[in-house]
């Protein structure tokens, strides 16, 4: 089959991207609007092409091989360093074009609605189309090289995208919070690919996950502190792929991402660009395996588990609608990283990969749809925190039945979608540690109650008297809540016993069976149930228990409404420590020497051309007189030495 | 060639010209008189190419073609020169030199 066409589903947006980009801001308030959206609404429909003649035209023998679709050279240094762009179709390539293009289309149709007035409507679809074009471009990667090429790509468009309001110092601030934090983080994904390919002497994917452990082995023979030296690069790249997905301890951006436009929490922060982490562990996945034997997967468990307790604790306290969502995208982010760290690679060992995968997923309809649903919310209330809203049910049907759904997914209720993945990972932890599946299980029942916490202080509490009395969305910001609630309703049900997941991805390619382990499953329906019922008695109904549970936590609940401390104990290490003690002789030398030397040349110049300009006179005949002179002096000068 | 007249007589000529020139047109301060100075020393490198040209080299013609080009560049240059004393006269009302110092640092 002639895949070469799937080229077109990052360039579609890409057109989309130059056009609105050159004439986008000279066009009436919706135009640039639907003009983005046809861009993307045509990557979305190759991607559904492509995702069916993959899945059931192509590969029907239910093998799933990568292909390259499109690979064309790009930059040709020598004969082995070549950097290539490309289309690369393998099960979860096919799958994240899906859900990006998805959720990314319902995004943009939302957005002319939400973003209707905005002074900066064209700018805003700009950049929009332009993350969704990096975005694709970094799920169809072939290689080490273009996945960082895009990596940063969307890094800038998320700045971009942050930075909208830029009349607000917080948005100026939170955007350059998230570029450099995860600029850090790349750096390290930088040298850890530089390490991969001098070793391996490859970027190409295919032929990475290719090779066996033999030969990754013999490749890195030298070893440092107990770990191979190709073990090390792959922990580099997660630190790379943690700054990206928010993970424990480069988590301090994505609350303060928040300051950008909702759509964009809901697109970016939500459901696209910060599972890229997980994209990338799983990309690698046989050579995370191979390598040491997985010892790498054991810091990925963990690191995933811990950010996704530590995220789940801070969400309980939150005021700010928008930052208890970012916490739990974080929380359900380590979920996935912790699916990851647990997986083997053959049969039903690849469950946890699978069932990542798989919560990588319904996470990004269900999510999105909670973002879009804060959005309309802080639409008519024009607030984002909680202690503002109250009885919203009334007025906003919609919305209110689609949070409702999107909670009761996130909360792991069957038969919403987040059930099926949520189960199937607490059921790929359990096979591989216990501590892992109850930590998981915590976080389940956290999940549930922060969750229900929300729902309940926004659409019941109490009855408010609002100043405007809100309203509901217009159409376009409805139907893709109503689409992405059909979506978080049916596609766990569906991706489970209609076209059940495992049979289409899996680490190598060849299906397994996966099946609901009821004992952990009615577990932890219980413990999220139990999370449900306890947020209901206490914000169901306006009452003064949460304060009395509040105050008895006492400094622990301090500690967790200020995400226990993490901004200032970053602040103080950042400023104090290396600007102020480790930077401080190099900050000396800088400004005393090197600007010194400078700075010298510079009043010299200026000096020494004040002293001498005082020559010119401006009177014609002093300058006749110089030049008459002068040439006098030439002429005894060259007699003299004629002469002599 | 006129007979009793040498080389060295005819250059003196020239030589007394051409500094007569650029006296006049460092010292002079009106902006005619210094035109008239340049003519004098445009017309002193004249006559050296023709008398260079006729006492040294008599069977070549390439210094006379240069004296003619050279009446036609001061030709030029008067035009153009009347032309700026003209306008500097309605600037400052006067053809004094010593009006002319605004162009400076």
């Amino acid at each position: 089959m002639d895949w070469s066409y799937t080229i077109w589903i990052p360039l579609l947006p890409f057109i989309g991207f130059l056009l609105l980009g050159f004439y986008g801001r000279k066009l009436p308030a919706p135009v640039p609007g639907w003009i983005g959206t046809v861009g993307v609404f045509g990557a979305l429909v190759l991607s559904y092409i492509t995702a069916y003649n993959y899945f059931f035209v192509e590969n029907t023998d239910m093998l799933y091989e990568p292909v390259k679709g499109f690979e064309m050279l790009w930059m040709n240094f020598t004969d082995v360093l070549q950097f290539k762009m490309g289309v690369l179709l393998d099960p979860i390539s096919v799958m994240m074009m899906v859900v990006v293009s998805t959720v990314s289309f319902l995004v943009h149709v939302y957005s002319i609605g939400y973003m209707k007035g905005d002074p900066g409507f064209g700018r805003f679809f700009v950049s929009l189309s332009l993350f969704t074009f990096a975005m694709l471009g970094l799920v169809v990667a072939t290689n080490l090289f273009q996945i960082y090429f895009f990596w940063e790509l969307v890094g800038v468009s998320s700045y971009l995208l942050i930075g909208f309001y830029y009349e607000k110092p917080s948005a100026i601030l939170a955007s350059k919070k998230a570029f450099i934090v995860t600029r850090f983080a790349d750096f390290f994904f930088l040298i850890g690919i530089l390490i991969i390919s001098y070793y391996t002497q490859t970027f190409d994917f295919i032929t990475l996950n290719g090779m066996e452990q033999s030969t990754f082995a013999s490749l890195s023979a030298s070893s440092f502190m107990g770990m191979s030296v190709l073990a090390w690069a792959l922990t580099l790249a997660f630190i790379g792929g943690a700054g990206k997905s928010a993970m424990f301890p480069l988590h301090i951006w994505l609350p303060d991402a928040m300051e950008g436009p909702t759509p964009v929490s809901a697109l970016i922060h939500a459901a696209t660009m910060v599972v890229a982490g997980v994209f990338l562990v799983a990309r690698l996945f046989p050579m995370y395996s191979h390598v040491d034997g997985g010892t790498v997967l054991h810091i990925v468990a963990f690191v995933g588990a811990f950010s996704s307790l530590f995220a789940a604790i801070i969400a309980l306290t939150q005021m700010d609608i928008k930052r208890v969502l970012a916490f739990s995208t974080m929380s359900q982010i380590g979920y996935m990283m912790l699916g990851l760290g647990v997986s083997g690679l053959e049969g039903h060992e690849g469950l946890g990969y699978t069932a990542s995968m798989f919560h990588l997923l319904t996470h990004a309809f269900f999510k999105s749809l909670l973002f879009l649903g804060a959005g309309a919310i802080i639409h008519a209330v024009h607030s984002n925190y909680m202690t503002k809203m109250g009885g919203l049910r009334k007025y906003l049907p919609i919305t209110h039945i689609t949070f409702l759904i999107a909670a009761l997914a996130i909360s792991g209720i069957w038969p919403f979608a987040g059930f099926f993945s949520k189960d199937a990972i607490l059921d790929a932890a359990y096979m591989h540690n216990k501590i892992y599946f109850w930590v998981g299980w915590f976080v389940a029942g956290l999940t549930a109650f922060y969750m229900f916490r929300l729902y309940f202080r926004i659409f019941w509490y109490e009855d408010r008297e609002y100043k405007h009395t809100p309203h509901e969305a217009p159409a376009t910001m409805t139907y893709p809540l109503m689409i992405l609630g059909a979506l978080s309703l049916v596609s766990g049900f569906a991706f489970f016993h209609i076209w059940p997941f495992a049979e289409y991805i899996s680490p190598t390619g060849e299906p397994f069976h996966m099946h609901i382990n009821w004992l952990l499953a009615g577990i932890s329906i219980g413990v999220a149930i139990l999370g449900i019922v306890l947020a209901a008695v206490m914000y169901m109904k306006k009452s003064d228990i949460p304060d009395k549970i509040s105050n008895a936590f006492g400094v622990l609940y301090k500690w967790t409404y200020n995400k226990f401390y993490f901004d200032e104990i970053y602040m103080f290490v950042t400023k104090k420590i290396m600007f102020g003690i480790i930077s401080a002789g190099w900050t000396w030398f800088d400004t005393k020497i090197v600007d010194g030397t400078m700075n010298l040349i510079g009043n010299t110049t200026v000096r020494s051309s004040q002293a001498i300009k005082k020559m010119q006179s401006g009177k014609m005949q002093d300058y006749a007189y110089a030049i008459v002179s002068g040439a006098i002096a030439l002429v005894i000068i060259f007699v003299y030495i004629w002469t002599h | 060639m006129i007979p009793g007249v040498g080389i060295t007589h005819v250059l003196i000529v020239s030589t007394l010209m051409f500094f007569i020139g650029i006296y006049g047109f460092l010292t002079r301060k009106n902006l005619i008189t210094i035109l008239i100075a340049i003519e004098l020393i445009l017309n002193s490198v004249a006559i050296n190419f023709i008398v260079i040209n006729k006492y040294l080299f008599p069977e070549k013609i390439n210094g006379q073609i240069f004296s003619i080009f050279i009446i036609a560049v001061a030709a030029a240059e008067v035009a153009i020169a009347i032309a700026v004393v003209i306008d500097f006269y309605r600037i400052n009302k006067s053809i004094d030199v010593e009006h002319g110092e605004t162009m400076k640092y």
